[in-house]
């Protein structure tokens, strides 16, 4: 297990992408990333709700679940809680930062659904990451959605206007143009030792 | 005789003309993570199949008591509870499968096949209907997965659902290419492609 705070965000950020290489939130990454501002409100939305997730379910999970001998409960807990934060963040983003509502606009219910964000929580556990090492990964694997997500609408705004056989176009396309990006990031593979 | 033709609709429309995977396009996440052998994919289908079946039988219960407002943390909680059933069962019976699902187990919660079938389906159905209903969605999702997973494997190793059965020069160079994240999607992209071909043509005309 690795266990130096670096390497857990370069292996969260490029070696084990979530996207690309774990295959985790690929609903939202077909769906926002025809063009560049939409990718970047995802990606923005994600980084802060994948961080105050992280968070408050690696709280609940040790300090509600373990002492209480719950840990059956995980998964529904995991998802009420972060459903009622998004709503909750919702509300408190809407009255007080009036510019990053806007920024985020109507991604940030969109996430309730977002596997990425659960898949996080339940890594962090399952790797027994501490507080500290758990936000280095939320950090690293956002980060990490939000530079494929905008990197790929660049290539989707290119694919628009190639000329592509009719039976390819839209989505098929879209998955090879996906499978080639993930060619290259396997690239990454073996960087500092990290495997998949 | 023409009520029995309705019903036996729910079942068919979802293995070819309301395909989860490749008409919806939902579900992608555990399609091309847990495709690599034709085995894992299989688990994974009647992983997810069981529950979707199971919580759109137990949404339709329930749908004379739900108050609207609140009907979906209702059906989360109705998912999740069969999601920790299959889990707890996994981990217990089948380990080896288990490790290699991994977090995709847990993941069948935010699937959006199953939620969306609670909500679009289930919520406003009969108990039978939705049982066929999810029945259908099911093996439409199975069938794609394990088709996907079979061919993945075969590529790879030159064998399917382990037993060997490749020519020789597939078994000593086998497409390593495969059992790889591009492998998996550049595969749902011709799958992908073939159905725009032949079943959505009028539509991508367009």
């Amino acid at each position: 297990m690795i266990s130096n705070p670096l390497l857990i965000f370069i292996a969260a950020f490029i070696v084990n992408n979530i996207l690309l290489m774990r295959y985790i939130g690929l609903c939202p990454f077909f769906g926002v990333s025809t063009s560049l501002s939409t990718a970047f409100g995802m990606s923005t939305a994600v980084l802060f709700v994948m961080l105050l997730s992280t968070w408050v379910t690696w709280i609940i999970f040790h300090f509600v679940l373990i002492p209480l001998d719950l840990v059956f409960l995980r998964t529904a807990a995991f998802i009420l809680v972060i459903a009622t934060l998004v709503q909750f963040v919702e509300m408190f983003l809407k009255k007080n930062f009036k510019t990053l509502y806007t920024a985020m606009g109507i991604y940030l219910p969109l996430i309730t659904t977002n596997c990425a964000i659960l898949a996080v929580t339940f890594l962090v556990i399952d790797y027994k990451y501490s507080l500290f090492q758990s936000t280095i990964f939320a950090i690293g694997t956002a980060l990490g959605f939000g530079l494929v997500i905008i990197l790929f609408s660049a290539i989707r705004e290119r694919l628009e206007f190639a000329p592509i056989s009719r039976s390819f176009k839209g989505y098929p396309i879209a998955f090879i143009a996906a499978s080639l990006v993930a060619l290259a990031f396997l690239g990454f593979v073996g960087l500092f030792g990290l495997t998949l | 005789m023409k009520q029995k033709v309705n019903h036996l609709k729910y079942l068919t429309e979802g293995i070819i003309i309301e395909n989860p995977i490749l008409i919806l396009m939902i579900g992608l996440c555990p399609t091309l993570a847990t495709s690599i052998t034709a085995r894992d994919a299989l688990g994974m289908g009647i992983a997810a199949s069981f529950v979707l079946i199971c919580s759109n039988i137990v949404v339709s219960a329930i749908r004379k008591f739900v108050v609207d407002s609140i009907r979906i943390p209702i059906f989360i909680i109705v998912i999740s509870t069969f999601v920790t059933i299959v889990d707890y069962v996994m981990q217990a019976y089948t380990p080896a499968l288990y490790r290699v699902l991994g977090v995709f187990v847990p993941l069948i919660v935010v699937n959006c096949i199953i939620l969306g079938r609670a909500e679009a389906f289930a919520y406003k159905h009969n108990i039978f209907d939705s049982f066929l209903d999810g029945l259908g969605k099911s093996i439409g999702f199975t069938l794609i997965i394990v088709i996907m997973g079979i061919i993945r494997e075969y590529l790879s190793r030159g064998s399917i659902f382990n037993f060997v059965i490749g020519p020789k020069f597939l078994i000593s160079n086998p497409m390593l290419f495969m059992i790889f994240p591009p492998g998996g999607f550049l595969l749902i992209g011709i799958f992908k492609a073939i159905i725009n071909k032949f079943i959505l043509k009028k539509e991508v005309i367009d």
